[in-house]
C-alpha cells in the first residue's frame, strides 16, 4: 500500500486522472495475457511525458516501490504482472509517431504506438517495418522492444531486435539517457541499445524508439502445402532453405491446430492431413513467382500430399490471418490455454515436434503445435483447465520436459515471448549459472535497488513454484 | 511454465472492506448472494484468455486507453465479482454501464466469447442487487416498467413529440412536462428526431400490404416500438420494398417492444415477458418470416433462444421464432432484385449497425443493396463497423463518452467526402443526425435509413 502522502505526491506529478487505484482499476491491471498469473498492484500510473516518467521513477526508487512498465498487456510469460505489487506504469499515452524519415529510412516513435499502426503509417509511404508479432493489432512497439518480440517474418527479415537503432530511456534515478540513433554504423562504446532490447523492463523505462525501415516489397505470394506426416513437412522446410531460397514466412500447423483454425475461420482445410505449411514469399514479381514455383516443386518431390497456391493476395492474406488466430482459436477447446515458445535449430524441427507428441502422450495431455517452422520457433500449446490442479501439475511437468528437449536439440527455452515469470526457473538451462550471475550484476548497475520489474527473469531457481506476495 | 495456484494470491484482502465476505454462509442473505453470483456463466468467463485482441476494436477503450473500459477488463471484473474478490458496488455498476454493448469485441474474439450475453448478465446482477437492497432509480423504473412495455404509452409519447414538432416548438415538449420524465440528455438528443408521422397517418395503415406481384412469401413485419413512432415512414418504405419484391406484408397485431433495451440494461425478466408476447403474436399470424429493419431489435429477436435457456416450456417456441427472424436487408438480397427507376447520383457511406454487423453478421447484404441503386457511389469509412456511440440508450446514459465517440466517427465520415450516411438502425440514424449537426454539416450531409434510400430510388 502507498501512504496517503506518497499517493498525493504521485498525483501531483501526473494529475488525478492518470493515477488509478480503486479496487476495480487495480484488478484490471493485475494480469497480462499469461494464463494462471495474477497479482494486484498498489497503483496504476499513466504518465504523459518523459519528465513525468523520470519523476515517478525517482520517487519510486527513493521509497523502494516496484515499477512495472507495460503497454497493452499481451505478454505471454508473465512479464507485465506486478508480482511484488508496486506501480504499474502504463506507457500507452506515448502513442505518437514523431517522424518517418524517408531519407534515412527510420521511424522515431513513442513506446505506446500500436505495432499495426506503425505498419499502416510506414506502408502509406511505401516503407516496411517487418516485425509482426501475433498480437500486433494491439501490442505496443515499446512492449515488443522490451520483450524482444518475434513474429512470422523472422526467417527472412529477423525480429524486433534487428530493427531497433536507437532508444531514449529512463533509469530509476530519473536520469534520461539516449543510446544509438539513426546511424547504421555506430560502435561508440557498449551497445546499450541491444542490451535494453529484450531486457523485459528490468533495466530502464523506454520512452522513445528509433527503428530501421525497409522498402515495402512489391508483391507477395502464398503457397499452402499439406502433408500426410510431420517428417515430410519438416523435410520440405529443410530442402527449401538448402535450395538457397529464403521465404518471408514458413508457418507450420499440426492436424489438431488445423481442425480448430478451420472451425474458426471456415477455410475448408483438408482435415485428414497431418500438417500444413503456409509459405509466403515477397519481393519483386519475377523473383517471387520463380521462388514460389521452385518451392512448389520441392514440396511435391518431398512427399507433399497437396500443393496449392493461394489464387489471390487476398486469399493468401486470409490463410495467414487464420494462422494468426491459431493461439486464440485453440482456447475454444478448453478453458485454459497455455502456450510456450520452445525453439530449436530448423534442422531439428521434426524431432522436436515428435518429442512434443511423445510428452503429450506420456502425461495424457492435449498439446497442439504450430509455429514458425522457418526459424524453428514452435508453439506447443496445451489446452487444460485451471480448476483441475492435478492436470495443471502434469502440464507443468510436461513443459519442463519440453524445455529440456529443446535445449538437448541445441535450441532455447524461449524464442520470442521472453523469460518473465513463466520461464525464469529454466533460464540456467540455456545461459548457464555464470551468465545469470553476470546478468544480475548488470541489472544491479542499472537498478541497484531492484525496483524495475522485480521477480522477473531471475528466479529463485530452487523453487518449483513462484510464490506470489502475501502482503 | 509456471503454475499459479489461485489461493496463493492476495486478491481478496486487497479488495478491502467492500468485499462482501463478512457474512457467514447458510444465512438467507448469503443464499441470496449465492443465487445472484450464480447467474454468472463461469465457464464462459474462464474461456476468456485475456489475449487482448478485443482492445483495438472497443470504442470506449480507444477513447480512454484504460483497461477498465475494455472488454477484457470488464470480463476480468465480472470474474472478480463472481469469485467474490470484488464487490457489486457503484464502481462495478459504472464499469458495466460504460460498455456500449456494440459487440465489436465478439467479431474480434478468436475464442468466440459471447460477450453480449456476459455484459447483459453482469447488468442483471447489478440491477437485481439494487432491487435486493431496495435501491432502484426512479427514472429507470419509469422507463422500463412504465414506458417500453406499453405500446399505447409509447404511442402517446410519439404523438406528443409530433405535437411538439408540428407546433415548431421544442419548448412545447418541455412545457408539457414530457421531457421531464426522462433525463436531461434525452432532450439534447431530441433535436435529432425527424418529423414524426401524425396520428391520422398512422391510423390509416391497413393491417396488410399485399404483394405487388404473385406473392412468394407471407412475412410478418416487426415494427419496433421506437422505430414505428419516430420512423413510421421508414417502416412504410420497408413494407413497400418488401411488397414490390413479392411479399405479402402483415403488420402483426399485438406485437410489443423487442425487449433489447431491457435486456441490455439488466432487466432480463421484463425482456422475457416482451419476448413471450412477440412469440405468441407471430405464432398466431402464421407467417413465413419475421422481418424487421432495426439492427438492434433484430439482434434481440434472434437472441430470444438464449433468454429462455432455463425455461424449457418457452425455449422451443423461442427457437422456432428465432429461425424465422430476418433483417429486411437479408431478405431483400434473397428475393428477386428490385427495379429502380430513379438514379440518385450521390456519394454515400454506410455506417454498420453494430447489432446487425457484429450481432447478426449481416455486413455484405446492405452494401450489395446500396450498390444496386443506379448512380449511388458507396465509399467506405476506415472503420465503418465501429460503433457511432448511439448504442440504445447509451447516448442518454453516458452522454459525454457517446459524443466523443461520435465526433471521431464524424471525422471518419468526412474523409469519405460522402453527402449521405446510410444506416440500418434507428438509434444509429438519430446519432448520425446528431453527428452531422455537431460537425456543422447541416444542409451538406444527410443521414438516411437504408430502406428510405432504396425507396427513394424506386
Amino acid at each position: 500500500m502507498l501512504t496517503e502522502d506518497l499517493r498525493q505526491q504521485f498525483i501531483s506529478v501526473v494529475g488525478q486522472k492518470w493515477f488509478l487505484d480503486s479496487p476495480n482499476e487495480l484488478h484490471a491491471y493485475s494480469y497480462d495475457a499469461t494464463p494462471l498469473l495474477q497479482s494486484i498492484p498498489d497503483a496504476v500510473i499513466v504518465p504523459g511525458s518523459v519528465q513525468e516518467v523520470a519523476a515517478v521513477l525517482r520517487m519510486a526508487n527513493e521509497h523502494r516501490i516496484p515499477v512495472i512498465a507495460r503497454g497493452s498487456g499481451t505478454n505471454l510469460a508473465g512479464g507485465a504482472i506486478p508480482v511484488q505489487g508496486g506501480i504499474v506504469l502504463n506507457m500507452n499515452r506515448f502513442n505518437q509517431i514523431y517522424e518517418i524519415d524517408e531519407k534515412n529510412l527510420t521511424a522515431t516513435l513513442g513506446p505506446g504506438v500500436i505495432t499495426a499502426d506503425l505498419h499502416t503509417a510506414v506502408e502509406a509511404v511505401g516503407l516496411f517495418y517487418p516485425p509482426d508479432p501475433g498480437s500486433m493489432r494491439i501490442s505496443t512497439v515499446g512492449g515488443n522492444v522490451a520483450q524482444g518480440a518475434g513474429g512470422m517474418r523472422g526467417l527472412k527479415y529477423g525480429v524486433t531486435k534487428d530493427y531497433v537503432m536507437g532508444l531514449e530511456y529512463v533509469l530509476p534515478t530519473g536520469e534520461v539517457l539516449r543510446s544509438g540513433g539513426k546511424n547504421v554504423k555506430d560502435v561508440a562504446g557498449y551497445d546499450l541499445t541491444r542490451l535494453l532490447v529484450g531486457s523485459e523492463g528490468t533495466l530502464g523505462v523506454i520512452t522513445e524508439i528509433t527503428v530501421k525501415l525497409l522498402p515495402f516489397p512489391a508483391t507477395k505470394r502464398t503457397l499452402v502445402v499439406y502433408c500426410r506426416n510431420l517428417v515430410d513437412a519438416a523435410r520440405i522446410v529443410e530442402r527449401i532453405i538448402a535450395a538457397r531460397i529464403i521465404p518471408a514466412t514458413i508457418e507450420f500447423l499440426d492436424q489438431a491446430t488445423m481442425k480448430v483454425v478451420d472451425d474458426f475461420a471456415k477455410l475448408g482445410l483438408p482435415l485428414d492431413m497431418a500438417s500444413m505449411l503456409l509459405i509466403e514469399q515477397d519481393g519483386v514479381e519475377a523473383q517471387v513467382v520463380q521462388d514460389i514455383e521452385k518451392i512448389a516443386d520441392i514440396a511435391r518431390q518431398t512427399g507433399a500430399a497437396e500443393v496449392r497456391m493461394a489464387a489471390t493476395m487476398e486469399e493468401g492474406a486470409k490463410l495467414l490471418a487464420a494462422r494468426r488466430s491459431a493461439l486464440s482459436a485453440l482456447s475454444r477447446l478448453r478453458p485454459t490455454t497455455i502456450l510456450e515458445d520452445a525453439t530449436v535449430p530448423r534442422a531439428r524441427l521434426a524431432e522436436m515436434v515428435e518429442e512434443i507428441e511423445r510428452v503429450a502422450r506420456k502425461y495424457n495431455l492435449q498439446i497442439c503445435t504450430f509455429g514458425h517452422a522457418g526459424d524453428g520457433n514452435l508453439h506447443p500449446t496445451c489446452m487444460t483447465d485451471e480448476r483441475d490442479h492435478e492436470e495443471i501439475e502434469r502440464v507443468e511437468r510436461a513443459f519442463e520436459e519440453i524445455f529440456h528437449a529443446a535445449i538437448r536439440f541445441g535450441g532455447t527455452i524461449t524464442g520470442e515471448h521472453g523469460v518473465g515469470m513463466a520461464k525464469s526457473r529454466y533460464l540456467h538451462l540455456k545461459v548457464g549459472e555464470g551468465a545469470i550471475e553476470l546478468m544480475e550484476r548488470l541489472k544491479a548497475a542499472f537498478d541497484p535497488n531492484n525496483i524495475l520489474n522485480p521477480g522477473k527473469v531471475f528466479a529463485k531457481r530452487d523453487r518449483r513454484r513462484i510464490v506470489v506476495r502475501q502482503s | 511454465m509456471t503454475t499459479k495456484i489461485p489461493e496463493l494470491m492476495n486478491l481478496t484482502e486487497r479488495a478491502g472492506s467492500e468485499t462482501p465476505h463478512a457474512e457467514t454462509p447458510h444465512t438467507p442473505v448469503a443464499a441470496a448472494r449465492e443465487a445472484l453470483l450464480g447467474k454468472f456463466d463461469m465457464d464462459e468467463l474462464l474461456n476468456c484468455m485475456h489475449c487482448g485482441f478485443c482492445l483495438p476494436t472497443c470504442p470506449t477503450y480507444q477513447q480512454t486507453g484504460l483497461e477498465t473500459y475494455s472488454p477484457r477488463g470488464r470480463i476480468a471484473l465480472m470474474k472478480g465479482v463472481a469469485e467474490e474478490k470484488l464487490a457489486i458496488d457503484a464502481e462495478f455498476e459504472k464499469n458495466m454501464y460504460a460498455c456500449l454493448g456494440c459487440r465489436a469485441c465478439e467479431t474480434a474474439c478468436p475464442s468466440g466469447i459471447a460477450y453480449g450475453q456476459l455484459i447483459e448478465t453482469a447488468r442483471e446482477v447489478v440491477e437485481d442487487n439494487k432491487k435486493r437492497q431496495g435501491k432502484r432509480s426512479f427514472t429507470r423504473k419509469m422507463i422500463f416498467k412504465n414506458v417500453f412495455p406499453h405500446p399505447k404509452r409509447i404511442r402517446a409519447f410519439g404523438t406528443a413529440l409530433w405535437v411538439a414538432q408540428a407546433l415548431g416548438l421544442q419548448k412545447a415538449a418541455n412545457r408539457t412536462g414530457l421531457m421531464r420524465i426522462l433525463p436531461r440528455e434525452i432532450a439534447e438528443m431530441q433535436h435529432a428526431v425527424a418529423r414524426i408521422a401524425s396520428p391520422v397517418q398512422r391510423k390509416q395503415r391497413s393491417p396488410m400490404l399485399p404483394s405487388e406481384k404473385e406473392p412468394i412469401l407471407k412475412i410478418g413485419f416487426f415494427k419496433g416500438c421506437i422505430m414505428d413512432e419516430m420512423f413510421y415512414e421508414t417502416n412504410q418504405a420497408t413494407a413497400r420494398l418488401l411488397s414490390k419484391a413479392g411479399c405479402d406484408v402483415v403488420f402483426v397485431e399485438d406485437q410489443a417492444c423487442c425487449g433489447a433495451l431491457h435486456a441490455h440494461s439488466g432487466e432480463k425478466s421484463g425482456a422475457a415477458n416482451l419476448a413471450k408476447r412477440n412469440i405468441e403474436a407471430f405464432e398466431r399470424a402464421g407467417v413465413d418470416f419475421v422481418v424487421n429493419n432495426a439492427g438492434g431489435c433484430g439482434a434481440a429477436l434472434k437472441d430470444y433462444g438464449h433468454w429462455f435457456t432455463h425455461d424449457p416450456e418457452w425455449r422451443g417456441r423461442a427457437d422456432s421464432f428465432v429461425a424465422k427472424v430476418r433483417d429486411a436487408n437479408e431478405l431483400l438480397v434473397e428475393l428477386p432484385p428490385l427495379t429502380f427507376h430513379k438514379p440518385l447520383n450521390v456519394r454515400v457511406t454506410y455506417q454498420d449497425s453494430c447489432h446487425l454487423a457484429h450481432g447478426q453478421g449481416v455486413r455484405n447484404q446492405p452494401r450489395q443493396l446500396i450498390r444496386s441503386i443506379p448512380g449511388v457511389d458507396l465509399v467506405e469509412m476506415s472503420h465503418p463497423d465501429s460503433c457511432c456511440g448511439s448504442a440504445g440508450i447509451y447516448n442518454i446514459m453516458n452522454f459525454d463518452m457517446s459524443m466523443d465517440i461520435l465526433d471521431d466517427k464524424m471525422e471518419d465520415v468526412q474523409r469519405t467526402k460522402a453527402h449521405m450516411i446510410v444506416t440500418a438502425n434507428p438509434g444509429c440514424l438519430l446519432q448520425m443526425r446528431e453527428g452531422i449537426m455537431r460537425a456543422g454539416l447541416q444542409g451538406q450531409m444527410e443521414a438516411v435509413h437504408i430502406m428510405d434510400l432504396l425507396d427513394r430510388a424506386l
